[in-house]
């Protein structure tokens, strides 16, 4: 495939070398243990809470574990009249799901637009765009509340997704692949006819799929996580992603533990799954075009 | 914003004129206007969503605007007078120091630590790798809910007191109080836990990109395994790998704004710049003058920071420089 990247599963010989330096084998794997431990903390503590009853959960004496699973926590949720839970959830699909489809075409296009396509002006062009990358993103979320406002695009999903699809780092990290991606392919398309639309679509951008599944996933998370954007836009509760619905538990008047721990845990575990499904790529991704050397 | 005027004359191609430029191929001639193609729409979209805001607040910072976008009434350097002498706004840049101070090198330490640890493994080495990286998928919200809610509960049934509890210590109102600050501990073991493992992913990368040859010399020479080794070699080779994660680190911190936001709703301490801006340009008073101002004032100040710390490290000087 294209991908260059280090196979980061693989032992390489300073690994093997330091054998029996200054810590053994056995202490290497306590001191990893102890710290996959500590970091999978919150993760069982999210599935514990959203398993008990409040009783159990604020009892005196510390549990381990449910004295019976409650498996009838899951529909809780769903039925609180104080917030609407589901709408919040299909809020975020929408949002994530045309958040990461939108941010891929139109990124992908322009980054391969300024990497591969002949122009006088392309480096002014490029300038311009890595312009945008000085000035954060979150900074500017009063100015972009004011456009969007004016647009009349509050609480709606093209208030919530628009303004976040044309982003000059994603755009940056294609260009910098299809500087990378092999002429040869290209140039091959060009001697059966097609032409720059034709040979990005049917030769740069199938061959490029491994690339495409590590910028799509970390898109996605981004997308389904962010949080102060959807504050902002979302005014109304019904325009809430499920991060705002989250939020608003916490400041809440009455406190259901269970409820609310159910509520991250259904929030979190299909991106969990997600990300362990697809995590090759996004490692190849990260150690491809995060930084190199 | 001379910028903006680049990308938006040249919206209209003229394959025609283009065809002057490079008549060699029929494929070359209208290269301009397949750049546009490609191009036009994430470049039109960036002018709409990125460049008019900017503009936009940047003008809107020299009036008096409350409750509107449209101002009329022209105040000059008034804005930028009152959120320089707020001291809300003076408090949160302090807040941003400390935490900064405290979340920059510990996350850059126990990202290598990690990567360091995960790099020597033989056996389940992906396992390791996926637990340390997998609370990138969560998001801050919800960390900041398990923090809140069950780790650092001020409560006995929290986690943290729990565990304090069984030697005999008293209850600690972790995040209720600034006095003593309890709070920075929760606030940055949240976000070194949510990414760490991103950053050890860059690490692991750098490590496994230094030539072995290095070590082999480097044993031949006498150096022991173990801190000598990581001293004079692993350090340094990852130099231009650290220079640009304590960079992000730092643009990161600097946005800090959703686990403040949830762990401390209503506390009038430790409050970041972006929460503060919040709260002038779009809580009850909604002047969008002063909080333009502020955002103004915030950007300039991040690229100092970042300008003036490429310099200070060299980012941008590549490690095939040595």
């Amino acid at each position: 495939m294209t991908t260059t990247a280090p196979d980061l599963g693989k032992v390489t010989e300073p690994a093997k070398a330091k054998r029996g330096g200054v810590m053994s084998s056995t202490g290497l794997y306590i001191a990893t243990g102890i710290a996959a431990v500590l970091f999978l903390i919150p993760f069982y503590l999210i599935v514990r809470n959203a398993l008990m009853t409040d009783p159990e959960i604020t009892g005196e004496n510390w549990k381990w574990f449910p004295t019976t699973i409650q498996w009838s926590n899951f529909s809780e949720p769903f039925n609180d009249v104080t917030v609407d839970f589901a709408r919040s959830l299909w809020n975020s699909v929408v949002v994530a799901v045309l958040h990461t489809a939108g941010i891929l075409l139109i990124c992908s296009m322009a980054g391969y637009g300024l990497a591969r396509i002949p122009y006088k002006h392309a480096n002014k062009v490029f300038y311009a765009v890595l312009a945008t990358l000085m000035v954060p993103t979150a900074v500017t979320f009063v100015p972009s509340f004011v456009l969007v406002s004016s647009l009349g695009w509050v609480d709606s999903y093209r208030g919530l997704i628009i303004p976040g699809l044309f982003s000059g780092f994603t755009c940056f990290l294609f260009r910098q692949y299809f500087l990378g991606f092999p002429k040869e392919l290209e140039e091959a398309a060009r001697v059966d006819g097609l032409g720059y639309w034709g040979a990005y679509w049917r030769i740069v951008v199938p061959n490029s799929l491994n690339f495409f599944a590590a910028m799509a996933t970390i898109t996605f998370i981004n997308g389904w996580n962010s949080f102060l954007w959807p504050l902002v836009i979302g005014q109304d509760p019904s325009a809430w992603t499920v991060q705002v619905a989250l939020s608003s538990y916490m400041t809440n008047q009455t406190v259901n533990y269970h409820l609310i721990f159910m509520a991250t845990a259904i929030s979190i575990l299909p991106l969990v799954f997600v990300f362990l499904f697809l995590q090759r790529w996004l490692v190849q991704g990260i150690a491809q075009t995060g930084i190199k050397g | 914003m001379s910028t903006t005027t680049t990308p938006g004359v040249a919206e209209s191609p003229a394959p025609a004129k283009v065809s002057q430029d490079r008549p060699r191929r029929g494929l070359r001639a209208n290269s301009t206007f397949n750049f546009w193609l490609f191009t036009g729409p994430f470049l039109i979209g960036l002018v709409i969503f990125v460049f008019v805001p900017i503009g936009w607040s940047i003008w809107l910072s020299f009036f008096e605007a409350r409750f509107t976008v449209t101002p009329s009434e022209f105040v000059g350097l008034e804005n930028y007078k009152s959120i320089l002498t707020n001291e809300d706004f003076l408090n949160s840049l302090v807040t941003f120091t400390v935490f900064a101070a405290f979340i920059v090198p510990a996350t850059w330490a126990m990202s290598l630590g990690l990567a360091l640890l995960v790099n020597r493994l033989r056996f389940m080495r992906a396992f390791f790798r996926s637990v340390f990286f997998l609370p990138t998928a969560v998001s801050y919200v919800a960390a900041a809910l398990i923090w809140k809610m069950s780790i650092f509960n001020g409560v006995r049934f929290g986690m943290a007191n729990t565990f304090l509890g069984w030697f005999g210590i008293d209850n600690i109102a972790w995040l209720a109080n600034p006095d003593p600050p309890w709070y920075w501990l929760v606030i940055v073991t949240v976000r070194l836990w949510l990414q760490s493992g991103f950053y050890m992913i860059l690490f692991l990368a750098a490590l496994q990109n230094i030539p072995r040859e290095l070590y082999e010399a480097a044993a031949i020479d006498g150096a022991k395994p173990g801190w000598q080794t990581f001293r004079h070699i692993t350090l340094p080779q990852l130099r231009a790998t650290s220079t640009a994660v304590i960079l992000l680190l730092l643009i990161a911190a600097y946005q800090a704004f959703d686990e403040f936001w949830n762990l401390l709703p209503k506390a009038t301490w430790g409050q970041p710049p972006l929460v503060e801006l919040y709260k002038m340009a779009l809580g009850e008073n909604q002047n969008y003058g002063v909080g333009s101002a502020g955002a103004v004032v915030l950007t300039l100040l991040i690229c100092v920071v970042t300008l003036f710390q490429g310099k200070i490290m060299g980012f941008g000087r590549g490690e095939e420089s040595k």
